[in-house]
């Protein structure tokens, strides 16, 4: 008999464990939902499959009763927004600062510490500060996703530009390259792939800025039907919000992999 | 036998998130948050007088304090405390027209003062239109600017609300960009301090409607009498204790401003603003007054409009509230009650 670490499942065997503990989340779900409804049908906490589905053809395919908007639509394209130009501010500064970082020591040796200091500070503890700052608007929250986000995009593409080959940058030099045609040829091209990569990551930590800085203040948005509902225990809107948060994020991170795998598939070749 | 497990697997997770059941017991638990009309709790239960009224009628209540206000009623509403404290119109939007038969056992006070709508460089309320309002949405700060803003002729289509969290409410008043905001103490004292801040609208222009409560499940009060009876009785020697200038009561008070995060002068102004009930046959008049009903037709109603009663809720009657002098909306669906009960047996001493 083979050993269990020898042992692979077939295309099929994979699917089917792949399901497999979804499958049993819901059925748990399922199960704790319908007991607890059948002590009391108005129990707000674990709502059945029917109540979440009427809370969403409600919120999504009709118009508000009070304003004539369709709430999903709102809050999605809302929150996207900020969230599109969060995140997108902060991978330009992350490629610009790190390539400068990375490729030059007098940059790397003012700004570094720098980047390295403000990456530790926790931005919601300084919340005060950045309202004076930034308002309360639509700046303040894309803000805190940059301020949240950026630092550490900094490091990383700073990291990556340090680790390109020695070798290449010599032979560069021995080509005639001056620093601008060192940066732009060599090392942009070899940054970007890393910059998605990194984006994908750093997508985690800017939904959970950016439904924070929803929660604090907002009149639309993702995290604000969430924790405005979460006031009543409206578990059966907020649950579908928080699956339809995980299909956009979901759907975000396939289509920057993609992007990077159609752009840069020297990339992914080499095992990555 | 292993897919019967498997079958199984489910309804044991499930037996796990079941809610507590009703039945006769002797221990119970109920929640507090921090708020000038609860510290009350908070020194009972260091001092050990609700401990001394468990033991006499022979139970154990477990005092727990819950940091988050709106968590500590989901907590209750799911059915992992017996009983809350709460405002009488978040006893009406999140346990009752969740479908938990709660109770309202003691009503501790209304505020006079504590919950207020503050303007920059304005003072006049009618001022308001137009502008935008920070507030924490749907909350007693929402009702009072509503009740505002009919006592001046608008309505909430001449604003536009911002919901804001209430812990970041004093920050946002600082910047440029907030004119107006409706919040409740401790941070409407310290909104008011800042320059250019007005008081244009406060709830001592509409005294008595809202209320503090402690809310408990109606089952288990109706299966377990004993356990109102000790709260009731544990609430008024607390209260009995804390009125006063003398040592012991000045000794409570700091014991709860200390508990609260403020001092004693700091408190002494919130409780100012704090209509107590230290008398339970107060608490009595004022739960039999015509006015409570009203005011529950008018929270009812104000819930109605932002759909805080539940989507299907067909109009403000869907749940019922009953109260000594009569019964508001549905009454085949009774949800949430108050009673006089517990506080009439303290006022004539019988606990």
């Amino acid at each position: 008999m083979k050993k269990l670490i020898n042992r692979k499942p077939n295309r099929y065997a994979r699917w089917f464990l792949g399901f497999l503990p979804f499958a049993l989340l819901l059925a748990i779900y399922i199960g704790a939902s319908s007991a607890r409804l059948a002590e009391n049908p108005d129990d707000p906490l674990l709502p059945s499959l029917t109540q979440m589905a009427e809370a969403v053809e409600r919120m999504a395919f009709e118009p508000s009763k009070r304003s004539g908007d369709y709430l999903l639509l709102q809050d999605t394209l809302a929150s996207l927004q900020r969230l599109g130009i969060g995140i997108g501010v902060s991978a330009a500064l992350a490629l610009i600062f790190g390539i400068a970082n990375g490729a030059i020591p007098y940059v790397r040796a003012t700004l570094s510490p720098l980047v390295v200091g403000i990456s530790l500070v926790p931005p919601m503890a300084i919340l005060p500060i950045l309202f004076i700052v930034f308002g309360l608007q639509e700046l303040a929250k894309v803000m805190l996703i940059i301020i949240g986000v950026t630092p550490f995009m900094i490091r990383d593409m700073q990291q990556r530009t340090l680790e390109i080959p020695e070798e290449q940058i010599i032979k560069m030099q021995t080509l005639g390259a001056n620093t601008w045609q060192t940066i732009t040829r060599l090392m942009l091209p070899q940054i970007m792939p890393r910059l998605l990569a990194t984006t994908r990551l750093a997508l985690g930590t800017a939904w959970l800025f950016l439904i924070a800085a929803e929660a604090i203040a907002a009149t639309e948005g993702l995290g604000y039907r969430i924790f405005l509902v979460r006031r009543y225990l409206s578990m059966d809107v907020i649950l579908p919000y928080v699956l339809w948060i995980t299909l956009l994020a979901l759907v975000i991170d396939f289509l920057l992999n993609r992007w990077s795998r159609w752009r840069y598939p020297w990339f992914h070749a080499t095992g990555q | 036998m292993r897919s019967k497990l498997l079958t199984a697997l489910p309804f044991i997770a499930a037996a796990g998130m079941l809610p507590g059941t009703a039945l006769a017991k002797d221990e119970f638990s109920v929640c507090w948050s921090i708020y000038v009309g609860w510290m009350p709790w908070d020194y009972g239960d260091a001092e050990g007088i609700v401990d001394k009224w468990a033991d006499k009628y022979d139970i154990e209540i477990d005092v727990v304090q819950i940091n988050d206000y709106i968590e500590s009623i989901n907590q209750y509403t799911s059915g992992r405390f017996d009983g809350c404290t709460m405002t009488n119109m978040d006893a009406l939007t999140i346990p009752a027209s969740g479908g938990v038969d709660s109770t309202a056992l003691v009503v501790g006070d209304f505020s006079d003062g504590n919950d207020g709508i503050v303007m920059k460089n304005e003072d006049d309320l009618a001022e308001i239109e137009g502008k935008r309002v920070n507030l924490v949405e749907l909350s007693v700060s929402h009702y009072l600017l509503a009740r505002g803003l009919e006592s001046v002729g608008l309505s909430e289509r001449d604003i536009e609300v911002v919901n804001t969290a209430d812990a970041d409410i004093v920050s946002a008043f600082a910047t440029p960009d907030v004119s107006s905001v409706v919040t409740w103490n401790p941070q409407l004292s310290s909104v008011l301090e800042q320059p250019n801040a007005n008081l244009v609208f406060d709830s001592s222009q509409i005294p008595g409607e809202i209320m503090d409560l402690m809310v408990v499940n109606t089952e288990t009060l109706e299966a377990n009498p004993k356990f109102g009876k000790a709260l009731t009785g544990a609430w008024y020697e607390i209260m009995a204790r804390m009125q006063g200038d003398d040592e012991t009561a000045i000794e409570a008070r700091t014991h709860m401003a200390n508990a609260a995060g403020t001092d004693l002068e700091g408190y002494e102004a919130q409780l100012e603003a704090t209509n107590m009930f230290h008398d339970p046959a107060e608490a009595v008049d004022f739960t039999r007054s015509d006015q409570l009903l009203e005011t529950m037709q008018n929270v009812a109603e104000f819930s109605f409009r932002h759909g805080l009663l539940g989507q299907g809720a067909p109009s403000a009657e869907a749940v019922g509230i009953e109260t000594p002098s009569g019964t508001y909306g549905n009454e085949g669906n009774v949800n949430l009650r108050f009673t006089d009960k517990y506080m009439q047996q303290a006022a004539d001493g019988e606990l």
